[in-house]
């Protein structure tokens, strides 16, 4: 079977989306960025789960089930994380995660 | 064509009954009960936590497995499940009177705890990385809305918001962990015992060396890396303060006994049924991590005033004692573990009860002040108190010291003496400030004229975590042969 690409480079990019989303939820200071960049890393997850099972294991359907275990989960997270963005916002009106402090010691 | 696999429902009978109940307990809820009757699906959920509890009684000692050996079933984790069933309940009893004295009476309240318990009872059953990331998706999600559910006060949705940031950022690690450790061996069963593919039977045939293991190494540090922020473990413990401060008080309760206990559960079988070739490279890994640990909580509890927050780092504190049993890997550590995860159920639970009695509606009861003169304002009430704080330190004779005696035995039989050490001294230095909060109750007069309001509900509570606490505390015998026939299935 030969491959257009290999699987090192669909490694590196799977790698380099999930340090994207890790600087996005570290760095940002919005929560809903912070939030899409939760996201990213779930999604940079995916890309090395399916590329692992196309390039090594073909044969078996693991890797693309927990594909879709790891979509429905990060639904799941995404809906209640919406959710307490609103209401933050609610009482707030700001999204600024730092002047959400009022726990501190 | 794919069979699909038999379940065998023996095995996951507690956690069916939990989600089942839970689903139909939220539909029971919406359509049949009235508001201000809330206190009834409470009741039912604790009913649905019986069952749970009972339909593990046939099969006690077994050992077996379904889903392909995803989810096992052993004598530790059946004992875990009884803890988390009792942890729960204890959590719905202290809640009953709780939730309306806040306004935040909600009929959802109980079928989330029940959902959590389920996760928690998945968690401690699961030999499968990708069963371990629902379990714990399952335990996370309904406690990120616990713990904002007093949410019109603010310092409740931010403390939610926090903890969902956090743990879904944690959540992240492990999925990338899984998926490193899928790509080198091609599987995420931690172990087998008909000789299919594993992680430990890859370790078995594997020479170990670094380079050619790159992403098995990668991906377990990245799995401890989740692991270690849902127990809180330092340097993963930052959330913890706030986030119990800001949760509702039984929900903090919850947490800081079942979310612990369960990811502790995982972790012990990862490191002890995946990785038992890797010991000597992760042993002193996390044992540097278990002193560091057992010194940042207990050092940072020392400067709180506010009880919660002291709690709350006295919580990290006693991670790193149970880390200590974890690792060192053996039957002994792995006994001492159970033994501590049910002192310090009954023991926190309790103390988190007596701050609820303290509260009164929409203000916090928590600093070191609400606390004085106790004896003269509510004598029984001091004396509960007073039993927990012995315990936590480990005074005998209360169950925390045996439990403490048990892990430093374990540790020292398991060659960290160094470590053993560190416990021993840090525990004497916890010791004065939870005998801090003794000598506020007894020694000082009352500054508040207030009463504590202390429902039925709550005082059976109490009484059970305390009565419990001292008398195994005495006579532990008992609950010492059921860890010592709570036997981890072994690998291979």
């Amino acid at each position: 079977m030969t491959q257009a690409v290999s699987l090192e480079y669909v490694l590196i990019v799977a790698a380099a989306l999930f340090c994207i989303g890790l600087f996005g939820a570290l760095a940002r200071r919005n929560l809903i960025s912070m939030l899409m960049g939760i996201e990213l890393m779930l999604n940079a997850v995916n890309i090395n789960l399916v590329a692992f099972w196309r390039y090594l294991e073909p044969s078996y359907v693991t890797g693309q089930v927990f594909v879709l275990f790891i979509i429905a989960v990060a639904a799941a997270e995404a809906a209640v994380g919406l959710a307490m963005v609103i209401a933050v916002y609610r009482s707030r009106t700001t999204l600024q995660a730092d002047e959400v402090d009022s726990l501190k010691g | 064509m794919i069979q699909p696999p038999q379940i065998d429902f023996s095995v996951i009978g507690a956690l069916t009954v939990l989600c089942v109940w839970g689903i139909a307990l939220l539909l029971i809820d919406a359509f049949f009960i009235a508001e201000g009757q809330k206190r009834v699906t409470g009741y039912l959920a604790l009913a649905g936590l019986a069952v749970a509890a009972l339909v593990g009684l046939p099969s006690w000692g077994q050992s077996s497995n379904t889903f392909s050996g995803m989810v096992q079933l052993d004598g530790f984790s059946q004992t875990l499940i009884w803890i988390f069933l009792l942890a729960a309940a204890i959590t719905i009893v202290i809640s009953l009177d709780y939730l309306p004295r806040h306004d935040i009476e909600k009929g959802e309240y109980y079928p989330l705890v029940l959902f959590a318990t389920a996760g928690m009872v998945l968690l401690a059953q699961s030999t499968n990385l990708i069963v371990m990331f629902l379990a714990i998706e399952l335990v996370s999600i309904p406690l990120y809305i616990l713990a904002g559910f007093a949410y019109p006060r603010v310092t409740s949705e931010e403390a939610a918001m926090k903890y969902l940031l956090l743990g879904a950022f944690a959540s992240g690690f492990f999925v990338y962990g899984l998926a490193l450790i899928y790509g080198q061996t091609g599987t995420v069963q931690l172990f087998s015992v008909d000789g299919s593919d594993s992680i430990a039977s890859y370790l078995d045939r594997a020479t170990l060396v670094a380079e050619n293991n790159v992403f098995l190494f990668a991906g377990s540090a990245l799995i401890l890396v989740t692991l270690g922020f849902k127990v809180a473990l330092v340097p993963f413990h930052n959330w913890t303060p706030d986030v119990y401060e800001g949760s509702p008080t039984p929900i903090a309760a919850f947490m800081s006994v079942g979310t612990k206990g369960a990811a502790f559960a995982a972790l012990l079988r990862f490191l002890v049924q995946a990785l038992p070739n890797l010991q000597a490279i992760w042993m002193p890994i996390l044992a540097i991590l278990a002193a560091l640990t057992m010194i940042v909580g207990n050092i940072g509890a020392l400067k709180q005033l506010n009880v919660k927050r002291m709690l709350a780092y006295s919580s990290v504190g006693h991670a790193g004692y149970i880390t200590l049993a974890v690792i060192t890997g053996t039957t002994l550590g792995t006994n001492a573990f159970l033994f501590y995860i049910l002192a310090y159920t009954l023991t926190n639970l309790g103390a988190f009860a007596v701050l609820i009695a303290l509260e009164k509606q929409g203000e916090s009861a928590w600093s070191l002040e609400d606390l004085s003169g106790l004896w003269q304002r509510q004598p029984l009430l001091a004396v509960a108190m007073a039993i927990f704080m012995l315990s936590l330190a480990g005074v005998p004779p209360t169950m925390g010291f045996v439990g403490k005696f048990y892990i430093f035995s374990a540790a020292w039989e398991g060659g960290l003496v160094w470590l053993a050490a560190i416990g021993v001294i840090t525990s004497a230095i916890s010791a004065f400030f939870y005998l801090r909060i003794i000598a506020r109750m007894f020694m000082y007069e009352p500054t508040r004229a207030e009463e504590a309001s202390l429902s039925r509900a709550l005082k059976v509570g109490l009484a059970v975590a305390a009565v419990a606490v001292l008398l195994l505390g005495l006579i532990p015998t008992p609950i010492i042969e059921l860890v010592n026939n709570s036997l981890l299935v072994a690998a291979r």
